[in-house]
């Protein structure tokens, strides 16, 4: 048994170390931008030392949400397209939880597009990453809402049919939106910063995080890879401060205030160059978990008068209404 | 229970002309069924409920079964758009709806019709029609009704017209929104129910509505009672048989949604379907007031897996739904399963498949809940047979879903959802809320899945819980939680989730038989058909016939005990509300004879030629029925359908 005297010292003493956070050695193929983003978040919960016991990492399915079991923290594999409402679930019980999710391009913005559209509408305080390679990967290579029109994979064998889905935009276009980023793999500093300001963000935050898929889209990204100016860095005193060093290669930059939304919704349709920092944020905008009175305080006795109060209501008593204490045998008492 | 009306009227004497009548002696009656008939929001059912609960605040028996139209404004003066309630007085309790109806208060013909034609109405009822549509301006509908009145009194009916309009517009101008009150007050003199109590149940029933209101609808209340009074030469009186305890007079819904409250379960996530939403309507109003919330997700899907999340990080929490819902969930109970997440689902169904009859009883979904989901996912399963077993199921459930790790399901059914009855006021125990989470630091060496050898339970870990870090998943795993896909761990999880339902199955009681233990015929059911059952069962006892009456509320485990019970009967059938192929069909026989769900269950289980009995008219099986069908096949001599 623990006193709480040990506990406190225990919690001062708790510094975690980046190997307090590494589960397993990841099974993402090499060059997969997944791992990229597991070395941020790795990263990041070594630098708000957050405690692995309190912190979870909720996932549906896809290469994406391999993710938690690469953690040492709890972690939480869902089922396809439902890490969204499994994670509101967990901060709902519990408030007092860090919570990330882990989703992918077929698992959020397909078969869990549904969840996406009110997560946003809900802002529960969690922080969400959307590893968006454009394609099927885990049931290998089909086409994904995000896929560019023309693609070929398994189930478009000449090319897929339709324009692809902008998830930036989709998300500034709901009620409630207070937090959208957008990162890419290869520049690990930016989706550092990015995925911690979501972190440090009081609502739903979603980063969209485009990342490579070296086996079934080796060179979708190749031109960005190559070509700098394909990149607009959006920086601002509110928003990501971009580094001297990082500045020199990426020069196309523009100064944006994230909590102009209608500006946002412009750079979030821009597709060349691609966006990369804060479109958008807004801590004004209520959670749901504050609103519903979250986490309060329960007791045996606040049930049990409740209860009483409720049976009341419903209660007849024979001989007239006068309520008179009559003893009953409850077998199942 | 046929009653003996000694009804002083001629049955030829369609009006009632001014008053004839006082001092009126009251027959006394062992019981009595009742239906109020309307239109489609004209407010029979409160009225049908306020009868309820004052019979009952008398000491009487009452069951009500409402009469829900599928349309929230169906057309007037429809025959399928019949709204309304049936309540059932008597004596002693009452454990189901009954068969036909003794006297019903009807707001227009065409209504009535609807129940007329669906034979519900007794042979010579007494039926109180409003008499305004026989002086209706347009001539058709004048024409309409006086002939629907003359062939109703042809057939042998009690017709009175009742000026339920033209009384009402005495003291409101829209008699459409009074009417129910006046009826209630009728009803009242009728049954010899004190006014006082009456006066004092619809200050209840309209709380929520400002004083003015409330004064107009006792002034209508009191002017229904006076005017049968004064016009009705006839008046009964069903005498409480013994008194009785505090009673808590709520229908199935509503005491599920005690029992979620009561149970400790603090998150309720759902969608809305009908006939469950009232389930979460009623906890919508209540349940933060504990410290609870009910969370309408943005689709079923998201309703479940919201509560197994809610579940997995505290503790057990509850979704609720109906049929299609149900479907719609069962993926996400595959995963609940899988990675042993409690869950407490309320399953209240209606007919099916598809849309179906959304708003009419059938237990249809037997089958599904047991076996349902995708792979092997055994879950738990209990029936609630009644209104009461609504309330303490849920407490059951989540009990059981958090010593074990499962799913519990619990399934009620339309029938139940809207039928009141009351029972003993449940004294609180503290044993039925959820210990607090555990947020202790996890020994050394304990895995996650430290499954006992012999009956696959172990301890889980919550968040919060240091040294517990793992990852939970729907993936095969070993019991470090750890994806495994050799076959030794297959196995292994497979056999753990399996035996935990045998470890369950070991705890629980053998059923009671009703009657004796063995004989002729035992007549096996599940769910809201148990009173229904037990009074035909009653009935042919009482007339010498060796008949008994085996319930199931545990269908999935079956409690032990049962297989003997059967061999001790020289036929078995089971009744339920759901379809079964009949043998009287050319193309039906023993071969390609699709069972009842329950029949299909226990045949398979205990290789007893079980046999069944079903009828799936959207409706309760009426005890008349079943009487006569056990009655045929004792006459036969065979198991086969008469």
């Amino acid at each position: 048994m623990t006193t709480a005297a040990q506990c406190l010292v225990q919690l001062h003493d708790d510094h975690h170390k980046l190997e307090d956070y590494q589960g397993g050695v990841p099974r993402w193929c090499s060059g997969c931008g997944d791992n990229a983003i597991l070395a941020a978040v790795q990263r990041l919960c070594r630098d708000e030392d957050l405690r692995p016991e309190k912190t979870v990492f909720v996932s549906g399915i896809g290469c994406s949400s391999r993710l938690p079991h690469y953690m040492k923290t709890y972690g939480f594999h869902g089922i396809h397209g439902r890490a969204l409402p499994i994670a509101e679930g967990v901060k709902m019980s519990r408030p007092d939880l860090d919570v990330f999710v882990n989703t992918g391009d077929g698992d959020c913005c397909s078969i869990g597009a549904a969840h996406w559209i009110h997560a946003i509408r809900y802002n529960m305080n969690l922080t969400m990453m959307l590893h968006d390679n454009h394609v099927y990967g885990l049931t290998k290579k089909q086409a994904s809402p995000t896929s560019p029109i023309g693609f070929k994979s398994n189930t478009t064998p000449r090319g897929s049919y339709l324009d692809a889905l902008n998830p930036l935009t989709v998300t500034l276009g709901v009620q409630n939106v207070s937090f959208v980023a957008q990162a890419v793999d290869w520049i690990p500093e930016i989706l550092y910063d990015v995925i911690s300001a979501a972190f440090h963000h009081k609502g739903f935050s979603f980063v969209r995080v485009i990342q490579r898929c070296p086996e079934f889209l080796p060179k979708m990204f190749e031109p960005w890879l190559h070509d700098p100016q394909k990149t607009l860095l959006l920086s601002h005193e509110n928003g990501l401060k971009i580094s001297p060093a990082l500045g020199r290669i990426y020069r196309n930059q523009l100064e944006h205030d994230p909590s102009d939304i209608d500006r946002a919704r412009e750079v979030a349709s821009q597709e060349d160059p691609i966006p990369v920092g804060i479109l958008y944020r807004n801590p004004e905008v209520p959670c749901y978990e504050d609103v519903r009175h979250a986490g309060q305080l329960r007791t045996p006795e606040m049930i049990r008068a409740g209860f009483e109060s409720e049976l009341d209501k419903f209660t007849v008593w024979p001989q007239g209404p006068e309520p008179t204490q009559v003893s009953l045998t409850d077998e199942r008492g | 229970m046929t009653a003996a009306l000694a009804l002083k009227t001629d049955p030829n004497d369609t009006g009632l002309r001014g008053p004839q009548v006082s001092g009126k002696p009251a027959v006394t009656l062992a019981e009595h069924i009742v239906e109020v008939i309307s239109d489609s929001g004209e407010g029979a059912q409160r009225c049908g409920q306020s009868l309820a609960a004052i019979a009952a605040k008398m000491g009487n028996g009452i069951w009500t079964v409402e009469i829900i139209p599928a349309e929230i404004q169906p057309p007037a003066r429809s025959v399928a758009g019949a709204s309304g309630i049936r309540i059932r007085m008597g004596s002693g309790p009452v454990s189901n709806g009954g068969d036909e109806t003794d006297l019903v208060v009807a707001f227009n013909e065409q209504v009535l019709l609807g129940r007329v034609r669906e034979g519900e109405l007794k042979a010579g009822c007494t039926i109180l029609l409003e008499g305004m549509w026989r002086e209706h301006r347009d001539p058709k509908v004048a024409a309409m009704f006086a002939e629907t009145v003359d062939r109703l009194l042809a057939d042998g009916y009690r017709v009175h017209e009742v000026p339920l309009e033209r009384e009402c517009l005495k003291l409101i101008s829209d008699a459409r929104r009074g009417k129910n009150m006046f009826v209630l007050g009728m009803l009242c003199s009728i049954y010899s129910l004190d006014p006082a109590l009456g006066r004092e149940q619809v200050a209840y029933a309209l709380r929520k509505k400002d004083d003015r209101v409330i004064k107009i609808n006792m002034a209508l209340l009191d002017a229904g009672w006076q005017w049968a009074e004064a016009n009705l030469d006839f008046k009964f009186r069903i005498p409480a048989a013994q008194s009785t305890g505090a009673q808590i007079v709520v229908n199935g819904n509503t005491a599920a949604g005690l029992g979620i409250l009561a149970s400790g379960m603090e998150i309720c996530a759902m969608y809305p379907i009908t006939p469950a939403t009232s389930v979460s309507h009623y906890l919508s109003d209540v349940f933060e007031k504990v410290g609870g919330l009910v969370h309408q997700a943005e689709d079923e899907i998201a309703a479940v897996t919201f509560a197994i999340g809610a579940s997995y990080a505290g503790t057990c929490a509850v979704t609720v739904t109906s049929g299609p819902g149900y479907s719609l969930k069962q993926e996400a109970l595959g995963l609940a399963v899988m990675a042993e997440i409690p869950l407490v689902v309320l399953n209240v169904q209606r007919g099916g498949p598809s849309t179906g009859q959304p708003t009419k009883v059938e237990q249809g979904d037997l089958l599904t809940t047991c076996f349902g989901s995708h792979g092997d996912a055994p879950k738990v399963v209990i029936a609630a047979s009644g209104i009461e077993d609504c309330f303490y199921s849920m407490i059951t459930a989540r009990k059981i879903a958090e010593t074990f790790n499962m799913v519990v399901v619990v399934l009620s059914d339309a029938s139940l959802a809207t039928a009141q009855q009351p029972f003993p006021r449940p004294q609180f125990s503290e044993g039925w809320l959820a210990p607090p989470i555990d947020q202790s630091p996890v020994p050394p060496g304990v895995t996650p899945y430290d499954w006992d050898a012999m009956t696959g339970l172990f301890q889980r870990f919550v968040p919060g819980q240091p040294n517990g870090m793992h990852t939970l998943t729907g993936l095969a795993h070993d019991r470090a939680s750890k994806v495994a896909y050799d076959p030794a761990n297959n196995e292994e999880g497979l056999r753990n989730r399996s035996n935990k339902l045998a470890a369950l199955q070991k705890t629980l009681q053998p059923p009671t038989v009703f009657g004796d233990e063995e004989g002729e015929v035992l007549v096996v059911g599940w769910g809201s058909t148990r009173g229904a059952i037990e009074e035909a069962v009653e009935r042919l006892r009482k007339e010498g016939h060796a008949v008994s009456a085996l319930h199931l509320r545990f269908i999935q485990p079956m409690p032990p005990g049962i297989g003997a019970i059967l061999r001790r009967f020289r036929k078995v059938i089971t009744i339920e509300n759901n379809w079964a192929d009949r043998l009287e069909e050319p193309i039906i026989d023993e071969n390609n004879r699709r069972f009842s769900a329950l029949a299909w269950m226990l045949r398979a289980r205990f290789l007893v030629d079980i046999d069944c009995w079903t009828e799936v008219r959207g409706r309760p099986i009426k005890p008349g029925t079943i009487y006569k069908v056990i009655r045929a096949r004792l006459a036969d001599g065979s198991g086969e359908a008469a």
